[in-house]
């Protein structure tokens, strides 16, 4: 049997509890309209408007995300290298210590002009 | 072009077997196990806490308060269920869902035991719903889609705070996500296996959180950052953020944030148990008896080694203050991520030399950990920036002709004139 059928059988099953218990809530809870209530949250204020497709946000976590894509694929890299590690052997770690730098130079250049910097 | 040898002995064919009853039971017990630990965890967290600061905690509903968390949850979903107007509405109600159903599928793989007899039937099955060739890299995924639950609550709340903190939350699951991933890189290479019970069965003579220490430390670090834990638990900073991505939600929906939270504490320790304390391997000193790793008392092993990494995130909580967000996010990306690097390149070498060579790879291991610990243990002796700064107060006194010196103890303080005064 496919060993993946579980893995969907727990899926369908949380799933399932989740929009259950979503729907039984809307129908069990009570609801009073009150127009502050449906307000953003905002310290006493009014709240600041959002612009439509959401607000700005700073440029730092642009380039988190972009550093995280190089490193997360250098993992995907590392994972299957260190499985099958034992029939590479000292031809292996050459190969990865090769990749290692050549993605250290490109974290060293980042670190150096401060994109791991936060002000 | 020849083909790889399979690395490691242990194969996958105790899996795929199971009748479909056996299968639903599974399902349906490792369900229930993370829903009925998630509410024993709320409480135990809420009465540790408590004790830790002096108090009682919930003692009130059922023995020793252990259904409170059943009544808040009851309570949660007899709540209105709001909806801002500023909020993009299907996505809003999408988002507690891809936050929380993930974290119910990452337990599938997780082995809480070995092959085991099913009473009342002649069936044998292991206690794991199922394992793949790819296990681990399966939950690492798995957790992943959880960022977008958080991201996606953020972006369509329609709210500043709650942007800000989805927007720090995921920076901080993706950078600690990477950390994670590199410190189990030195386990997979010594199990030759990435499937969960191939690396349980790899660590039948030693733990790998003993022989790679340094890996379970950066793994146990970068798991409190992955779920959001106190000391790192910015995305929720009170002061900051009110409640951070989950500041517009309420009722059940908000319950489903709390859950997923709670099912990530216990999947990352369920996953650092696999990893590194041996998964549902009895400790030393049961260790002796025979009948340990067989039966049904493995479960009973691993549950406890869980609770012991449950009850570190609730002595974290109560002992630790909030990091601040760029120390939290540079000790990340600036500490954690090349050490764990380092630290795999020296595994792997240790581990060439030894496959090349006939020296025993555990005292090199042993020794290697041992540097690396001398390292860090280094690293907190000596002299800290403290007469760096009386320098350069030093300095700024003589550059402003005055005594007053508004970076006295390193950060900036009010002019205190009139104390002064009167003292003087």
């Amino acid at each position: 049997m496919n060993p993946y059928l579980p893995i969907i059988g727990l899926g369908v099953l949380a799933a399932g509890f989740a929009i259950f218990s979503v729907a039984a809530s809307s129908m069990l809870g009570p609801k009073r309209y009150n127009r502050a209530k449906l307000d953003s949250y905002e310290c006493g204020i009014q709240p600041t408007p959002q612009p439509i497709g959401g607000g700005k946000f700073p440029v730092k976590y642009y380039i988190t995300a972009m550093l995280f894509i190089i490193f997360d694929i250098e993992i995907i890299f590392l994972f299957p290298w260190a499985v099958y590690f034992d029939s590479m052997k000292l031809f292996g770690l050459v190969e990865m210590v090769l990749f290692i730098a050549t993605i250290f130079v490109a974290y060293a250049y980042v670190w150096r002009r401060g994109g791991l910097e936060w002000d | 072009m020849p083909t790889l040898p399979v690395a490691s002995d242990h194969q996958l064919n105790a899996f795929g077997h199971d009748p479909w009853w056996v299968i639903l039971i599974k399902v349906v017990l490792a369900f229930t196990i993370l829903l009925v630990f998630t509410l024993f965890n709320i409480w135990l967290e809420r009465r540790l806490v408590a004790r830790m600061q002096n108090r009682l905690g919930p003692n009130v509903h059922g023995p020793f308060g252990l259904l409170q968390s059943l009544a808040d949850g009851v309570k949660l979903m007899l709540k209105e269920d709001i909806v801002p107007r500023a909020a993009d509405k299907v996505i809003y109600i999408a988002a507690p869902l891809l936050a929380a159903i993930p974290a119910f599928m990452a337990v599938a793989v997780i082995p809480f035991g070995p092959v085991v007899d099913v009473p009342f039937s002649d069936v044998t099955t292991p206690l794991q719903l199922t394992d793949l060739p790819v296990g681990v890299l399966y939950i690492l995924a798995i957790a992943s889609i959880g960022v977008y639950g958080i991201v996606l609550a953020g972006w369509s709340s329609g709210s500043t705070y709650s942007l800000l903190g989805a927007l720090r939350s995921s920076a901080q699951v993706i950078s600690y996500e990477v950390a994670m991933g590199l410190s189990l890189v030195a386990v997979f290479l010594y199990a030759g296996s990435m499937s969960t019970s191939g690396i349980v069965a790899a660590q039948s003579d030693w733990w790998f959180g003993v022989i790679l220490f340094p890996s379970f430390v950066i793994y146990t670090i970068s798991m409190v950052g992955e779920t959001n834990r106190a000391p790192f638990d910015l995305a929720e900073a009170e002061g900051e953020l009110v409640g951070g991505f989950h500041t517009e939600y309420s009722s059940i929906k908000f319950a489903f944030f709390f859950l997923a939270e709670y099912i990530n504490m216990v999947t990352v320790s369920m996953l650092a148990t696999t990893m590194f304390l041996g998964g549902w391997r009895a400790p030393w000193p049961l260790s002796l008896w025979d009948g340990a790793n067989s039966g049904y008392w493995p479960v009973l092993w691993f549950l406890g080694k869980v609770m012991f990494f449950v009850f570190i995130f609730v002595w974290l909580r109560g002992t630790l203050p909030r990091l601040r967000y760029d120390q939290f996010m540079q000790f990340g990306w600036k500490w954690l991520i090349p050490g764990a690097l380092i630290w795999t390149i020296l595994v792997a070498t240790v581990r060439a030399v030894t496959l090349e060579g006939p020296i025993d790879q555990r005292y090199l291991l042993g020794a290697a950990a041992a540097a690396v610990l001398v390292v860090v243990l280094l690293s907190f002796v000596g002299d800290d920036d403290s007469d760096d700064t009386a320098e350069k107060a030093e300095k700024r006194a003589a550059r402003t002709g005055s005594d007053d010196d508004a970076f006295a103890g390193g950060y900036p303080v009010p002019p205190v004139r009139e104390q002064e005064s009167i003292r003087g």
